[in-house]
């Protein structure tokens, strides 16, 4: 009898071992809460599994410590594009296979559904986030706003301060996109030391009017503070600022660069199918949809922006606000982040250097 | 009598009397010192533990030279050999190790190394390593055919510096020089940065010391002679800044100081300047002076206090009854008695705004970016090494300096409080 | 040496008050008269108003009723600097970071005198106080007692005409300070300055002033060279501040010019000398140095009163016996016997009686 209990004890507990539960990392915040919402969730309540998320502050440096402790905990964590190629290179990720990916609804295979550069060799993308500028409705009515990335540099027409990220990456692709070079071209201008001169000699029309930001949250206040009357910023901010907010900010979607979000599966994740299989269900196209739905950034694939989405308040068409709506992407660029591995410290100098000349 | 003092004294049970004094004392020494170990551990792992650390990592990088040994022992062979035409043997070494890193999946490493000194060079390695098992010899025109950047001396060059774990390579980076095809060299004047921000650094740490030490001084003195009641409530408002977060002081200036801040709301207001003359206070020089000094003053204003506070009023009254006029009485009597207190005000405060980062990085805009903000960007981008050499150079900038205060005033004047 | 109040008087307080909080006064209506030459000590407990005083001399602190002269001109408004008075701190005030040489040259040079002539009168001055060999010395590496006559070479090398001390002896061992008494006085007599001393110390004040101020409450209580102050106290407070004192309650019961026959509480009759009591059947405190009185009959004036007493204790010192007796009801009355061969030997519980010269038992205000 008593040998029975004992048995069946370590039956039940390894059964329960093996329905353990799927654990995803993720950045917390409303950006977490948005995955939790979208993927962690409704995966759960489809398939039965159970499924938690975690925090933590940039998921990449904990998923490379417990992979060199060979302790792995996490099935599933979202990452930085740079970082997600650092440490698929490293061989820290699991590829991923992508013709296992849920195809479009109509059909299409979603490798050919995602946008360039979306999938990579061990990651899937989530959204797309982006560089854009906005400037104050207030200071510039209807009819005499600006629209180009070349506006932002046109100081006669549209009079007032700049507001731009202080450091070399963005904002030399957003001074050469201003100055006509198309996004196509960009990087291969900005490889050669014409490219890097010309890029500076665009922002030197501006360097008299501009306020430099640092933290991500600075530029929307710069420009509620009114002490620039447009900035650069990254979408998501402006977005919360003027939707949560009501701030008379408007998005500029010209000469933007934008860069992915993506899910990983670290070596040795303790369930790695189960991961897989999320990965399935939340990058399929209502799976993007849905996380879309709660914060705006982007659903990397083109059928995930093909119909309306609506904003979580149930009356904010998503459409205008996102990097990935067609009608925003007609001239944007994807960061590279091949260029930046190689260039961001000699750039930096360089970019140091002109703002204390 | 000399002989008897010479002889060896012994104590009651005929020990020799210098080594019962030593037993005697032993156990008290041994007392002490287990007492100051929990100090003297947390002093070595906190602080000379990581600066050592620091420095090590500023001469040591071995991303390249631990993937890359077939390469490492043709540069050993050949340590003479002309970057400008390595010859076949040294490109087949480097298409054998580029394999090997493909497979170890270290391309990444060797080619951040590299890149250290040669930009370009990852997605070069990167390319090169994807491509290493299928090239053919002769391997120096395969590799050349795959990129020709394969080719550039500066490569070369850079490949066997970094060949070996210890360079210096990362401090010649942080004096502005740059690797060319023909060596080290001079930076181009649109790329020197990092000597002119050392040089800028100090001079507003300077600055602001000064600044500091022209308004805590009439601060401390009065702090000093006040009555206790008043003095302890002007000493809440000197500390109280202290208790505040450094982001909400730096913030609560830039509320006060930007174009549409309270100080230029007041100024047009009361109509000293119009609209369009608003004041440029933030997000330059000014800003990152202004704020730096309020968040310094109190490191200015303590040590001055308490060394003012222990001067009795009656040196003044002796210089006075003597002929001599306030001034005179201030400057040959009450002044060279604060000068410890000056002096530790001042070692504090500029060692303090030397290494300051976040209220430049706020408030600083184009011209108010200090030495510390560059150590913090390689950082954050991990490029560890030459945020390292940056500290490094910073670390021995100031020990001179200390040294030079030793000199010329003396440490042991310095009071702290 | 008595000097009148005059009009010519070298240091002159007239009608001088000072309050520091407007509601009560430290200095109360105070006027004195010091002459060119004179050695005056102001002596008081502490908080009597003569460190206040010395302070307005010196022109810390301003009067705030009254005049101040020096060589008959008002100072009430000359900055402290411009008065020319040299003075000695309580703990010296010599500056620290200056050598002992530098600390003499400071009021030289801030008068702009050359160099020669500063150091011809820096080496007198250090000579003066046999200090010529510590110039190069910083006051820290002095004894106390070498840093007083520091600090008072330093008061005196500018030849000022007037020199304020302010307790300046009062961190010294007593063997050291007792020396240095005697090196002040001497100085005085020989440079011809005028001093005004300020100490609690009786024993200092009596040793070496022309004239003591008596301070209490803010105001002078006697103004007299130290033997009258001793042997003829105007009032209670000052004999009981200055040496040791028996004291006696009674009332009046004759007065005739001054002589005056006391009824004490316990019902005898005792002679005394009438100082400030006015009239018969008022109270009086008869005050009698120990030294004054006796218990042997041949000593005593014909026909004197003697009051009972009983020997309590004898306590051997030395030079003296002192004897503590119970008289008129209380046992702390003390007794002084000079420690002669053939001394009369007393034990305590002996029945004695005791007597003086009127002349020395002085009744006072009680």
């Amino acid at each position: 009898m008593k040998k029975t209990l004992i048995l069946t004890t370590a039956l039940v507990s390894l059964g329960f071992a093996a329905n353990a539960d799927v654990t995803v990392m993720s950045w917390g915040g409303a950006y977490g809460a948005a995955q939790t919402e979208a993927h962690v969730k409704p995966w759960a309540a489809a398939t039965g599994n159970a499924a938690v998320m975690v925090d933590a502050d940039n998921p990449a440096q904990p998923i490379k410590a417990m992979v060199e402790a060979g302790n792995v905990t996490v099935d599933v964590a979202s990452l930085e594009y740079a970082d997600a190629v650092r440490l698929c290179d490293e061989g820290v990720l699991e590829p991923i296979d992508a013709a296992m990916l849920t195809p479009a609804p109509d059909g299409t295979p979603a490798i050919d559904d995602f946008f360039p550069g979306a999938v990579t060799e061990c990651g899937v993308s989530t959204d797309t986030w982006a560089n854009v500028y906005a400037y104050d409705t207030t200071k510039f009515p209807e009819g005499a706003a600006p629209t180009t990335a070349a506006d932002f540099f046109d100081l006669a027409k549209f009079p007032g301060k700049r507001g731009l990220r202080k450091g070399a990456k963005a904002v030399l692709e957003f001074a050469l996109m201003a100055d006509g070079v198309a996004p196509a071209d960009v990087y291969a201008t900005l490889d050669t030391p014409e490219g890097v001169d010309r890029a500076f000699a665009k922002l030197d029309t501006i360097k008299a009017d501009v306020v430099w930001w640092e933290a991500g949250a600075q530029a929307p206040q710069l420009l509620a503070d009114g002490e620039v009357v447009m900035t650069t910023a990254y979408n998501g901010r402006i977005f919360g600022a003027a939707i949560e907010e009501g701030k008379p900010f408007q998005i500029v979607w010209d000469g933007q660069l934008y860069e992915n979000e993506l899910y990983v599966v670290p070596k040795g994740a303790p369930n790695k199918d189960l991961a897989m299989d999320f990965i399935k269900f939340a990058t399929s196209t209502e799976g993007l949809r849905a996380q879309a739905s709660h914060i705006s950034y982007g659903p990397p694939r083109k059928s995930a922006n093909a119909e309306k989405l609506m904003y979580k308040d149930g009356k904010t068409e998503m459409g205008p606000h996102l990097p990935t709506s067609p009608e925003n992407m007609t001239n944007s660029l994807l960061t590279s982040s091949d260029f930046w591995v190689d260039h961001d410290s000699e750039l930096n100098e360089r970019f140091q250097a002109w703002l204390s000349q | 009598m000399a002989e008897a003092a010479t002889e060896l004294l012994t104590t009651a049970d005929g020990r020799p009397l210098k080594a019962a004094l030593a037993a005697a004392q032993s156990r008290a020494k041994r007392r002490a010192f287990l007492l100051v170990l929990p100090l003297l551990l947390f002093v070595l792992l906190t602080f000379l533990v990581p600066i050592g650390y620091m420095l090590k990592r500023s001469v040591e990088h071995d991303g390249f030279s631990s993937s890359a040994p077939a390469l490492d022992a043709w540069f050993t062979e050949n340590p003479g050999f002309d970057p400008a035409n390595p010859p076949e043997e040294a490109y087949a070494a480097l298409v054998s190790d580029l394999a090997r890193m493909q497979v170890e999946k270290t391309t990444g490493m060797a080619g951040t190394r590299i890149n250290y000194t040669v930009p370009g060079t990852i997605s070069l390695f990167k390319q090169g390593a994807r491509e290493a098992k299928d090239l053919v010899a002769p391997f120096k025109e395969s590799l050349l055919a795959l990129d020709p950047e394969w080719g550039k001396p500066a490569l070369w060059r850079g490949m066997s510096a970094a060949s070996s774990p210890y360079t210096a390579e990362f401090y010649q980076v942080a004096s502005d020089r740059k690797l060319t095809d023909d060596g080290w060299a001079r930076g181009g004047d649109k790329d020197r940065i990092y000597l002119y921000l050392f040089f800028k650094t100090f001079l507003i740490s300077g600055l602001i010391t000064v600044i500091c030490l022209l308004i805590a001084f009439p601060v401390s003195h009065l702090l000093a002679t006040l009555p206790m009641a008043k003095s302890s409530l002007l000493m809440i408002l000197v500390l109280l800044p202290f208790w505040t977060s450094l982001l909400v002081r730096t913030t609560s200036w830039i509320a006060l100081l930007q174009e549409q801040g309270i100080v230029n709301d007041l100024l047009v207001g009361i109509g000293l300047i119009s609209e369009d003359g608003r004041l440029t206070m933030m997000y330059n020089m000014t800003g990152t002076i202004v704020a730096m000094t309020h968040v310094l003053l109190p490191f200015m204003i303590l040590p001055l206090y308490s060394v003012m506070r222990v001067i009795p009023p009656s040196y003044a009254r002796a210089a006075r009854s003597l002929g001599a006029t306030s001034w005179t009485t201030f400057r040959r009597v009450y002044l060279p008695q604060t000068l410890p207190g000056i002096a530790a005000g001042s070692l504090l405060v500029f060692i303090l705004a030397v290494g300051y980062y976040i209220t430049p990085a706020l408030v600083g805009g184009a011209d108010g970016q200090l030495i510390s903000n560059l150590i913090s960007f390689h950082m954050s981008k991990s490029n560890w090494s030459l945020a390292a050499a940056i500290a490094g150079m910073l670390l021995v900038a100031i020990l001179l300096l200390y040294w030079l205060y030793d000199r010329l005033i003396g440490i042991d004047r310095l009071k702290l409080g | 040496m008595t000097v009148e109040p005059r009009n010519d008087a070298f240091v002159a307080f007239e009608h001088v008050q000072k309050s520091y909080d407007g509601v009560s006064l430290v200095v109360k209506d105070l006027n004195l008269m010091i002459g060119k030459g004179e050695f005056l000590t102001m002596l008081g407990p502490s908080g009597s108003g003569k460190t206040t005083c010395l302070m307005m001399l010196a022109g810390f602190e301003t009067a705030t009723h009254g005049e101040i002269k020096l060589d008959g001109v008002n100072i009430n408004q000359v900055p402290p600097h411009k008065r020319g008075i040299g003075m000695v701190f309580q703990n010296y005030a010599l500056f620290p970071h200056m050598t002992v040489g530098e600390n003499l040259a400071f009021p030289l040079e801030v008068r702009g005198m050359g160099k020669d002539e500063r150091e011809a009168k820096i080496r007198r001055a250090l000579d003066m106080v046999q200090m010529g060999a510590f110039a190069n010395r910083r006051p820290a590496q002095l004894s106390g007692g070498q840093q007083q006559r520091i600090a008072l070479a330093r008061a005196l090398v500018f030849d000022p005409k007037l020199v304020l001390m302010d307790e300046p002896l009062g961190a010294l061992d007593k063997q050291l300070r007792e020396h240095m008494q005697f090196e002040i006085k001497h100085l005085h007599e020989n440079l011809g300055i005028t001093v005004v001393y300020v100490t609690h110390d009786q024993g200092e004040a009596l040793t070496m002033s022309d004239r003591v101020a008596v301070f209490n409450d803010g105001r002078i209580q006697q103004l007299a060279p130290p033997a009258d102050l001793y042997e003829r106290p105007e009032n209670s407070f000052v004999a009981q501040f200055i040496g040791e004192n028996n004291k006696l309650l009674g009332t009046i019961e004759e007065l005739s010019g001054d002589k005056a026959l006391v009824r004490l509480a316990t019902g005898e009759l005792i002679d005394a000398t009438a100082v400030n009591v006015k009239e018969k059947g008022g109270k009086t405190l008869v005050s009698i140095r120990p030294e004054r009185v006796e218990f042997k009959p041949e000593m005593m004036p014909p026909g004197a009163h003697t009051i009972d007493a009983e020997v309590v204790e004898i306590i051997y010192m030395g030079d003296i016996l002192r004897a503590v007796l119970k008289v008129a009801g209380s046992d702390d009355f003390v007794m002084k016997m000079r420690n002669t061969l053939g001394q009369t030997k007393l034990v305590p519980g002996q029945k004695i009686k005791v007597g003086w010269h009127p002349q020395d038992a002085r009744a006072l205000d009680p």
